[in-house]
C-alpha cells in the first residue's frame, strides 16, 4: 500500500469517522499500557534498569564503528558470513543474490521492522522470490496486503471478525468462524507446510554481541526458531545500532524488552544464534540507511538508542487515536516520527506535529530516549529546513508582529473579543477548525489587564 | 518578597476571573504581587508549531517586563515551563537566567516556596483533578503513572486543605486532554477525540467540576462540555483556592 504523500492529519481524520472502532483501538492499546505498567511497578530496580540501558546504548552509539568490526570479526570467526549495506537498496539486493545464488524462490520470513523499512517483500515478488511472513501478526497484514500497523502488534488495528474473514478467503477457514484459537490453529497448519519445504529463512535481529558475534532474536512464536532451524540458508538482518558490547548486557535489555513491550517478565523465545549447523549457511546483513546520518545529529542520535519495544505507541494518546497507518511510514508513533524525518524530511515534515508534546513517550522508554522533545527539535529544524505550510507561516509571523508588541496586542484583543460578541457569526463557523466540535470561550466584557488598570494602582 | 504576575495571554483575554482569582490567592500567601502592564505572551504556540527562531522579539520583551523581581508566578504549568525552556535574550542573557531559574506555576510556588500548610477556602463539590502534561511531566508537579516512584502531588497537597471540596480518582489519571497548543486545530480530529475521552472519564466519575492548573486544558474541555450542552463547569485550581 502506497502511503506517500499523505498527511497524519488527514489520515487521523479519516480513522476517526468511526468513532466506536477509535474506543476499541485506543482500549485494546491502553490494556497494553496498563500491563506494562503492572510489569514495570512488579521491578523496584525498573528506573535503574531503563539508566543502565540508556547509558550501555550510550556507550555503543559513541563507539559504533569499534563494536561493529568486533561484531562482524567475531562472526566471521564462528562461521558467519558479514555483509554490509549502506541503503535500503543494497540490502535488498544483497538478500535476493542470496537467494538467487542458492537457487531459492521462496522463503519465510519472521519478523523484522528492518525489512518493513527498506521495502524488501514488494522488492523480492518484483525479483520473483515468493515471502511468506511467519510471525502470525505479520502474516495477517499480509493476506490483507497491507503494511503492519505497530511494531510490536502488526494487526493491532484489525477485530477478530476482519481476521476470520480474511482467512476464510485466503486459508480457506469456515465462513464466519472467528475464533482466535481456531484462527491461530489455522494459521499454523498453513504455515507448517512452508516451514518444512522453505530452504530460506530470514529473520529480524533484537540485540548482536560485540565480544561474541552472537545475537539474539526475540519471539512469542517460536517462528524465527522453527524458519531458521530448517532452513538451509539462514539470513539475518539488522540497523547497525543492535549492538550490545557484551552478552551480560543482555540481562539488562531483555528484562526490560517484553515488559515495556506487552507486560511479559520475557518474550517466549529469546534465541541465541552464533554459528550455522553443518551443512547451514548463516549470513548477517548490517543495514546502515541514513542510522549514521542521523548518529551525526547531536539532537537527534539518542533516537538509535531504541530497541522497537512499542511502549511508546502503546501509551501515545495520539496514536491509540489515529493509529498506526496514519504515520505513513513503517515504524508509526512517536518514535517513529523522530526517525523518519532523518529519511526525507519532506515525505515525513508531518510527523513531529502527529504529537501534543504530553510526554508520556519518553516516560515509558525503557532506553530513556527523549522523544518528546525531539518531536519539538524536529518541528524547528523541519521549519528551518522550509517545510511549513505557506499559510502557516504567515499565521506565525503575525503573531509573532502582534505578541512583541503590547498596544498591537492590547488592541487585538480587544477587536477579537468585540467580534466574537457582536459577530460570533466570524468565528463561530466551519472555517474554523475549533467551533467543528467545540463551543469557543465566552469573550468577557473587559480582559485582566484592563480589569487591573481600572481597580489597582499602576506599577 | 515582591512576585510579578505572569498571566497568559489566553488567561487574559478570556479568563480575566483566574487571573484575579490569582492575583487575590497570592495576596492571601502573603506576598507582594506587581502586574507589568506591558506583557503579552511567552511565545509558546510559535515555538511549539517549530517557530522557535521568532520568539526573540517576545523574548526580549519578556525579559524587559519580569526583570526586577524576586519570582515571577504563572498560573498555567505550560507557560511557565515553555519559559524555563527556552527564554533566552542574548542582549539580557544574565536576567533571562534569572527569570528561568525563577519561575514558577503557582501551586508549585505556593507549596515550594511559600510552603502553605494550611490553607482557608471552601469549596463543597465533587470535582475532578486533570492534570496538564507540562505541569506533570514537565514541571513535574506530581509523580507521573508511568514511573516507578513514590506518588506526591503538589496540587492535591493544596486541594487537601480545601474545606469541602471532593476529588475524584480517575481511571487514567494522566492522560493528556488533547489541546496541544496549535495541535487543537491542525489534528482537530484527534484533538477532539482526546477531549471527548477526557471529559468522559470525568463525567462518568460523576464529577460537577472538571478543575486543573492549565486554563488551556480547561478551555478545550469547556468547549467539548458546552457543545455536548453539560452543566459540569471547568474551573482554574486558583479559582478553587480563592472559593468560600
Amino acid at each position: 500500500m502506497d502511503q506517500s504523500n499523505k498527511d497524519h492529519a488527514l489520515l487521523a481524520a479519516q480513522f476517526n469517522e468511526d468513532e466506536p472502532r477509535v474506543n476499541w483501538h485506543d482500549e485494546t492499546l491502553w490494556w497494553v499500557r496498563s500491563k506494562r505498567d503492572k510489569a514495570a511497578h512488579a521491578l523496584p530496580e525498573w528506573e535503574q534498569l531503563r539508566e543502565v540501558a540508556s547509558q550501555i546504548k550510550h556507550n555503543v552509539l559513541s563507539n559504533l564503528n569499534e563494536y561493529l568490526l568486533q561484531f562482524e570479526e567475531k562472526a566471521r570467526a564462528n562461521g558467519v558470513i558479514v555483509h554490509w549495506a549502506a541503503d535500503a537498496k543494497e540490502h535488498n539486493e544483497i538478500v535476493y543474490a542470496l537467494l538467487h545464488q542458492n537457487g531459492i524462490s521462496r522463503i519465510v520470513k519472521s519478523k523484522s521492522m528492518l525489512t518493513e523499512e527498506c521495502h524488501l517483500n514488494s522488492y523480492l515478488e518484483q525479483q520473483g522470490i515468493e515471502v511468506t511472513d511467519t510471525d502470525l501478526g505479520e502474516r495477517i497484514v499480509q493476506l490483507a496486503n497491507e503494511p503492519p500497523s505497530h511494531i510490536v502488534l502488526p494487526c493491532i488495528h484489525k477485530k477478530k471478525e476482519e481476521i476470520g474473514e480474511l482467512f476464510h478467503e485466503h486459508l480457506g477457514t469456515p465462513a464466519g468462524n472467528s475464533d482466535p484459537k481456531f484462527l491461530a490453529n489455522a494459521a499454523r497448519l498453513n504455515l507448517r507446510e512452508k516451514f518444512l519445504t522453505r530452504r530460506a529463512a530470514m529473520t529480524g535481529v533484537n540485540f548482536a554481541i560485540a565480544e561474541t558475534g552472537e545475537f539474539v532474536v526475540c519471539t512469542n512464536e517460536g517462528n524465527a526458531d522453527m524458519g531458521a532451524h530448517l532452513a538451509d540458508v539462514h539470513i539475518a538482518c539488522m540497523g547497525i545500532e543492535k549492538i550490545v558490547p557484551q552478552r551480560n548486557h543482555l540481562s539488562v535489555f531483555l528484562r526490560l524488552l517484553a515488559r515495556s513491550a506487552t507486560g511479559q517478565p520475557i518474550t517466549t523465545y529469546s534465541s541465541h544464534f552464533k554459528k550455522p549447523r553443518k551443512g547451514q549457511e548463516m549470513h548477517i546483513v548490517l543495514v546502515d540507511n541514513g542510522r549514521s546520518v542521523q548518529l551525526g545529529r547531536a539532537d537527534f542520535r539518542n533516537a538509535l538508542k531504541c530497541i522497537r519495544c512499542g511502549a511508546c505507541m502503546n501509551t501515545c494518546p495520539v496514536y491509540r487515536r489515529s493509529g498506526g497507518h496514519s504515520y505513513h511510514t513503517a515504524i508509526a508513533g512517536p518514535i517513529g516520527s523522530i526517525l523518519a524525518p532523518n529519511l526525507d524530511m519532506r515525505k515525513y515534515a508531518d510527523l513531529p506535529f502527529a504529537s501534543t508534546l504530553c510526554g508520556s513517550c519518553s516516560n515509558v522508554c525503557p532506553v530513556k530516549i527523549d522523544i518528546h522533545d525531539q518531536l519539538y527539535k524536529w518541528r524547528q529544524v523541519l521549519v528551518k529546513e522550509g517545510y511549513a505550510p505557506a499559510a502557516k507561516k504567515m499565521a506565525m509571523r503575525g503573531m509573532t508582529f502582534t505578541l512583541s508588541r503590547p498596544g498591537a496586542y492590547q488592541f487585538a484583543g480587544k477587536a477579537g473579543r468585540w467580534v466574537m460578541d457582536k459577530m460570533p457569526f466570524i468565528v463561530n463557523n466551519k472555517l474554523n477548525p475549533w467551533y467543528k466540535q467545540r463551543e469557543m470561550p465566552e469573550p468577557p466584557k473587559q480582559s485582566f489587564g484592563e480589569w487591573y488598570k481600572k481597580n489597582r494602582k499602576e506599577v | 518578597m515582591t512576585v510579578a504576575l505572569f498571566i497568559p495571554c489566553y488567561i487574559d483575554q478570556f479568563y480575566p476571573q483566574v487571573a484575579i482569582a490569582t492575583l487575590q490567592v497570592l495576596e492571601k500567601a502573603g506576598v507582594t504581587v506587581v502586574y507589568p502592564p506591558k506583557q503579552t505572551c511567552c511565545g509558546q504556540p510559535m515555538a511549539n508549531s517549530g517557530f522557535e527562531h521568532l520568539t526573540g522579539s517576545c523574548n526580549e520583551l519578556f525579559v524587559k517586563n519580569f526583570t526586577g523581581f524576586d519570582y515571577i508566578v504563572c498560573p498555567s504549568g505550560s507557560c511557565t515551563l515553555h519559559v524555563k525552556q527556552h527564554l533566552h535574550d542574548a542582549e539580557n542573557e544574565k536576567e533571562a537566567e534569572f527569570i528561568r531559574t525563577h519561575v514558577y506555576e503557582l501551586t508549585e510556588f505556593l507549596t515550594d516556596i511559600v510552603q502553605v500548610e494550611q490553607w482557608d477556602a471552601r469549596f463543597p463539590h465533587k470535582v475532578g483533578m486533570h492534570q496538564s502534561c507540562h505541569g506533570q511531566r514537565g514541571l513535574k508537579l506530581s509523580q507521573m503513572s508511568e514511573l516507578v516512584a513514590e506518588p506526591f502531588s503538589k496540587p492535591d497537597k493544596l486541594l487537601k486543605m480545601v474545606e469541602g471540596l471532593e476529588i475524584v480518582e480517575l481511571s487514567r489519571p494522566d492522560e493528556c486532554c488533547g489541546f496541544g497548543g496549535t495541535f487543537c486545530v491542525t489534528e482537530e480530529s484527534v484533538s477532539v477525540k482526546m477531549g471527548k475521552d477526557r471529559v468522559d472519564d470525568h463525567l462518568n466519575h460523576g464529577v460537577e467540576y472538571i478543575i486543573g492548573g492549565d486554563m488551556s486544558c480547561l478551555m478545550h474541555m469547556e468547549g467539548i462540555l458546552r457543545r455536548q450542552k453539560s452543566k459540569v463547569q471547568v474551573k482554574h485550581i486558583a479559582e478553587i483556592l480563592n472559593s468560600h
